[in-house]
């Protein structure tokens, strides 16, 4: 991977020769083989790849949920690699938006609590501006003081993009964030998604297997077997599928 | 943060209920037992208030043997009748009153049976005229020799009128005199007795001597004051007149004093009950840890959430606490309600038992709220705080995957068992073997208190084999197997919801093992000791021994085919200044040919009027041997010395102390307390039976018994508090079942797409049901058995300890531990119902849908 350098300074998110090894003996597997990738601030990177790929490993890694094996991990100024539990918290509280496939939204509070609540953990108050804002971005504000389980999917997940946007951190990490969505929902997250990075310059960094969402990034990056092996700019849905299936014959593959 | 815990708290209230419910029992115990006690505390002060309102000033002897609440009630020694002229000499004194009043008037009632009291004295006096506390309802004074007025109440008890003749027993008399009853009385404010005291009034030279024993001796003297001198005033001068032999003090004095000395005992029952807390907070302890680790366990995503949106461990650890705090202030509020309610209702039964205790109003004393809350929260928290550690250490990742909660493995738990279990061990050992230096009690509850945690932390290693081995009984159905399965599942829940259990079970078993070791001890040495056929004895109703009229004895050695009549009384003596319980037997020749006593220095067969017998341990602890002298002071009478004549060998049949027969005068209960009848070889027990109890015709607290039926009645005090022990240890039990109940709630809740699944598969209903009650069954036989074990173990210990306490023989309750294995399958049973019948209506679809 070559196609940022120079950009360092900009990077919200940085792997440095990334490894990441489980197990040992017979049973070990390799799911990261020394990727190198930067994620500039600003923009909106979908990482995809067939399943075992090891994109979600990658993003785990880059957030700092996961360990690596060798090599280091930057978010922003910070370097991950090596935090301890109390550094962790504090980066996931300050620099770090989850957006999770499950929506993982808390059942016992409202819409409106759970957007709210990672500013309440740090013990902050929220910036009414932006509150507002996200709000309205989302389109929630009359479904602000309903549970999730009143409302849809989509409006879960939107809940969830909201909670992650609040707190405006350096970087959101998506993991699938459109899997468990029907397509005009999913559509509907992604959209905002992208309207998020256009508009207010946020940075997010999305795992997907959908060739649709991924058409959604400012760009793709492709892994197989641990390893980044293609990138597009300004990906259509088409490109996408097309490097999908070059990848599913790796002879075909061509960097 | 705060305000999500709250919420998902209160969203998750029914599974709390169950765990908070362990901790509003275990409460209940502490509150209810503080405000028992302060109520009757209370009550008895009133009541001794009121006793002893109308003197002003009270003149007692000293007593000469100081006996506490534990060992019966003190008996003062009579004052001389001239007394009561020196002491209305005193200025400041308008007036004087020779009083008698002691323990042991018993009054027989129109059914020909004694009325007995349960715990207050049933005192005789001598009739000193009304007062504005006493007065007369029916009838008149007492003015001849066979004359007497009693109280209101105790007229009701005995369902006797004015005008009818009454029998009476005396301190000094236990045969049967006839009174006319002339009067009834009562108290002010409409009050029938005073405590449920019974009181008989009789002219006084009667009461002297069938009271006091002599004539023109009084117990006490009442002064009242003139006007204008003050209450101290006059008893300081009273005091300055008489001299250092006695005990002058106001009105007010007394009463402090009687009811501090019944205080001491109501401190003592607080303990008991606090100690039964303890045990079912301990049980409750296990139910909240494992209800906060099932939930930990369940929220694993949720907390994974927290922390992978900023959360700290600390705040998440902070979280589980709170919710702990929270659950226990709740508990202890409930708790604390509901034990003034039970300490009220058990204060009323009380006061109901012991003839009508007017109760103060019941009061919240404050060591019962402090004791609350303090139990209650601190039980609760410590419980939570090793979930709330474990919750601390999900990782954020955990939001994202389903991380499987890897089995982790048992080594270090099993250790950590094994260490606990050896420090409890090592205590057991120091305390029982008695080398815990003066900590004795301190050293065996810890080394129990260890020995329970450490066989819990073991519970899980052991849970697999046995759990397999309890559901192969039911492996031949597919729900039985699942059901069995499911049990095996998960080692560490399993452990701890069957330790609960076990707790309650132990300590059950270990008591019965020991009472019943105790029992069979000593029935099977007083079998193969006590050669006499037929005994004279009675059931002891209050604190004073029942008794019977001395010449029973020799008209009983007069009857055809009786070889030897023995008598027994006793005391609490001082002997060379130190409290030691003394015997007299009416015929020393019985200590060797009835009870089997062997000399070991001197004659035993022989004793003189200045002559003393004392048992080895006694001799070798105070260092007596045949022709030390010593210094006996009896409750009443002078001291006097005795020449030791003769040592006999310990057992558990034989007193420290034999004093001769001639002593017994001077006792405080004057009287026989047991008889023990010899027949002649080739009498049959059947002809001489019935004439002995024609001669007891006239002392109707006691009756006659073969041999064997004396020794069942004398161990069944023993039947009596193991059935107590078993109740007050039932919560614990209780206890144990509601952590079942909600384990099995949990898991199935926690396994509702597994149950739909096998639903959706044919199960049917009554065999989800039936799946749940054998994992139930499965989880509480397991805690049984090991509760039997442990039990088992510990109460072999104890009566190990015991041996040179004569309890020699090790007697398991085979019948007693079956009955709880069959308990236990019946308690899985009932906790499986509620769990099992939620699972079986989990709506199939949904469950499969369910997330």
């Amino acid at each position: 991977m070559t196609a940022t350098v120079g950009q360092q300074a900009q990077a919200a998110a940085r792997a440095n020769d990334v490894w990441k090894v489980y197990g040992s003996g017979e049973a070990q597997v390799v799911a990261l083989r020394g990727v190198s990738a930067e994620f500039e601030r600003g923009r909106f990177t979908a990482i995809m790849g067939p399943s075992g790929s090891g994109k979600s490993t990658l993003m785990h890694c880059l957030a700092g949920l996961d360990s690596v094996t060798r090599g280091t991990v930057a978010i922003g100024e910070t370097t991950v690699t090596g935090l301890g539990d109390a550094g962790l918290t504090k980066l996931r509280r300050d620099k770090v938006g989850f957006i999770f496939q499950q929506f993982n939204l808390l059942p016992t509070l409202t819409a409106k609590e759970n957007i709210l609540l990672p500013l309440s953990i740090a013990g902050r108050k929220p910036d009414p501006a932006w509150y507002d804002t996200v709000i309205d971005t989302v389109g929630l504000r009359d479904r602000l003081d309903h549970r999730p389980a009143q409302l849809s999917g989509g409006q879960q997940q939107r809940v969830a993009c909201a909670r992650a946007l609040v707190s405006r951190p350096e970087v959101i990490f998506a993991d699938e964030p459109t899997g468990n969505l029907d397509s005009r929902s999913g559509a509907e997250v992604l959209n905002f998604l992208r309207n998020s990075v256009r508009e207010h310059g946020q940075t997010i960094v999305m795992v997907t297997h959908d060739p649709t969402a991924a058409a959604y990034a400012d760009r793709v990056v492709f892994l197989a077997d641990g390893e980044i092996v293609s990138e597009l700019i300004e990906p259509t849905a088409e490109t996408v599928l097309d490097t999908m299936k070059k990848l599913d014959t790796p002879a075909e593959v061509g960097n | 943060m705060f305000r999500a815990t709250l919420k998902s708290l209160l969203a998750r209230k029914v599974r709390l209920i169950l765990s908070g419910l362990a901790v509003v029992l275990g409460v209940m115990f502490v509150s209810g037992a503080f405000v028992l006690t302060d109520t009757l505390g209370r009550s008895f002060d009133s009541v001794f208030a009121d006793g002893f309102s109308e003197i002003d000033v009270n003149v007692a002897a000293k007593p000469k043997v100081q006996v506490n609440e534990m060992e019966g009630e003190q008996t003062v020694a009579p004052l001389p009748a001239a007394l009561v002229d020196r002491v209305k000499q005193v200025p400041g004194a308008a007036s004087a009153t020779g009083v008698v009043n002691a323990d042991g008037a018993r009054v027989i009632g129109s059914n020909g049976k004694v009325v007995t009291s349960f715990g207050p004295p049933q005192l005789g006096e001598n009739w000193t005229g009304e007062s504005e506390l006493l007065q007369l309802r029916e009838g008149r004074a007492p003015q001849a020799e066979d004359e007497i007025v009693i109280n209101k109440a105790l007229a009701t008890a005995a369902k006797v009128q004015v005008g009818q003749k009454v029998g009476v027993l005396t301190a000094f008399e236990s045969k049967k005199r006839d009174f006319t009853l002339v009067g009834v009385f009562g108290y002010s404010g409409d009050r029938d007795s005073i405590g449920g005291v019974n009181e008989v009034f009789f002219t006084t030279p009667v009461a002297q001597r069938l009271m006091l024993g002599e004539p023109d001796v009084f117990s006490s003297i009442t002064v009242q004051a003139a006007d204008g001198v003050s209450d101290e005033k006059l008893r300081d001068d009273v005091a300055r007149t008489l001299g250092a032999d006695f005990e002058v003090k106001t009105g007010e004095q007394v009463a402090a004093d009687a009811s501090a000395s019944l205080k001491e005992g109501l401190s003592f029952f607080n303990k008991i009950l606090l100690g039964f807390a303890a045990v079912a907070l301990l049980v409750g302890t296990f139910l909240i840890l494992n209800t906060f680790s099932i939930i930990v366990a369940q929220r694993t995503r949720e907390l994974a959430l927290m922390r992978a949106i900023g959360a700290s461990g600390r705040q998440i650890i902070g979280s589980v606490v709170l919710e702990a705090i929270a659950v226990g202030l709740i508990a202890s509020v409930l708790g604390l309600a509901a034990g003034i309610g039970v300490g009220a209702l058990l204060a009323f039964l009380f006061g109901k038992l012991a003839g009508g205790l007017t109760l103060a109003g019941i009061g919240v004393p404050a060591a019962a709220v402090i004791g609350s809350f303090g139990v209650g929260l601190v039980i609760t928290v410590v419980a939570a705080l090793l979930p709330a550690l474990r919750a601390s250490r999900i990782p954020p990742i955990a939001a994202m995957q389903d991380v499987a909660t890897p089995d982790r493995p048992l080594t270090k738990v099993t250790v950590a068992g094994s260490l606990v279990t050896g420090v409890g061990a090592v205590l057991l050992f120091l305390g029982l073997s008695g080398n815990a230096g003066g900590q004795t009690l301190a050293t065996i509850l810890g080394g129990v208190l260890f020995a329970f945690i450490g066989v819990a932390l073991l519970t899980p290693l052991i849970s697999r084999p046995v759990v397999s081995l309890l559901g192969a009984i039911f492996s031949w159905s597919v729900p039985g197997k699942l059901g069995r399965l499911n049990s095996g599942r998960n080692p560490r829940r399993t452990a701890i919801t069957a330790a609960a259990l076990m707790v309650g079970i132990a300590l059950v078993t270990g008591v019965t093992v020991i009472l019943d070791s105790a029992k069979g001890s000593i029935s099977a040495l007083a079998k193969d000791t006590i050669k006499a056929e037929l005994v004279i004895a009675g059931q002891q109703g209050g604190p004073r021994p029942p008794t019977f009229d001395p010449g029973v004895l020799d008209r009983a050695k007069a009857l055809p085919g009786v070889r030897m009549v023995d008598g027994e009384y006793g005391d609490m003596g001082r002997i060379d200044g130190e409290s030691t319980w003394v015997a007299a037997s009416s015929d020393i020749a019985s200590l060797r040919q009835i009870f089997g006593a062997k000399p070991t220095a001197g004659d035993i067969d022989r004793l003189g009027p200045t002559q003393m017998l004392a048992s080895s341990d006694t001799a070798t602890s105070r260092g007596w041997s045949v022709g030390s002298t010593v210094n006996v002071q009896l409750t009443r009478g002078e001291a006097r010395t005795y020449t030791i004549s003769g040592i006999y060998e310990s057992s558990q049949l034989t007193n420290p102390v034999t004093l001769p027969a001639t002593a017994a005068k001077d006792f405080a209960i004057p009287q026989p307390i047991q008889g023990f009848i010899q027949l002649a070889p080739g009498t049959r027990v059947s002809d001489v039976q019935p004439q002995v109890e024609a001669l007891l015709a006239d002392s109707p607290e006691v009756s006659v018994a073969d041999r064997d039926a004396f020794i069942k009645q004398q161990t069944s005090s023993l039947d009596g508090l193991l059935t107590m022990i078993q109740i007050l240890l039932a919560l614990a039990i209780v206890i144990a079942v509601l952590g079942i109940i909600n384990t099995l709630a949990l898991s199935v809740l926690e396994r509702t797409r597994e149950l739909g699944l096998l639903r959706a598969i044919g199960l049917r209903r009554s065999q989800t049901m039936g799946m749940i009650t054998v994992e139930a069954v499965v989880i509480s036989v397991f805690g049984a058995l090991l509760g039997v074990v442990v039990g088992t173990g510990l109460g072999a210990a104890v009566v190990e300890a015991l041996k040179d306490e004569g309890i020699t023989d090790l007697i398991l309750p085979w019948g007693q531990m079956g009955v709880f294995l069959g308990l236990a399958a019946v308690i899985g049973v009932v906790a499986a119902v509620l769990p099992a019948v939620r699972a079986a209506r989990i709506n199939v679809l949904g469950a499969i849908a369910h997330d």
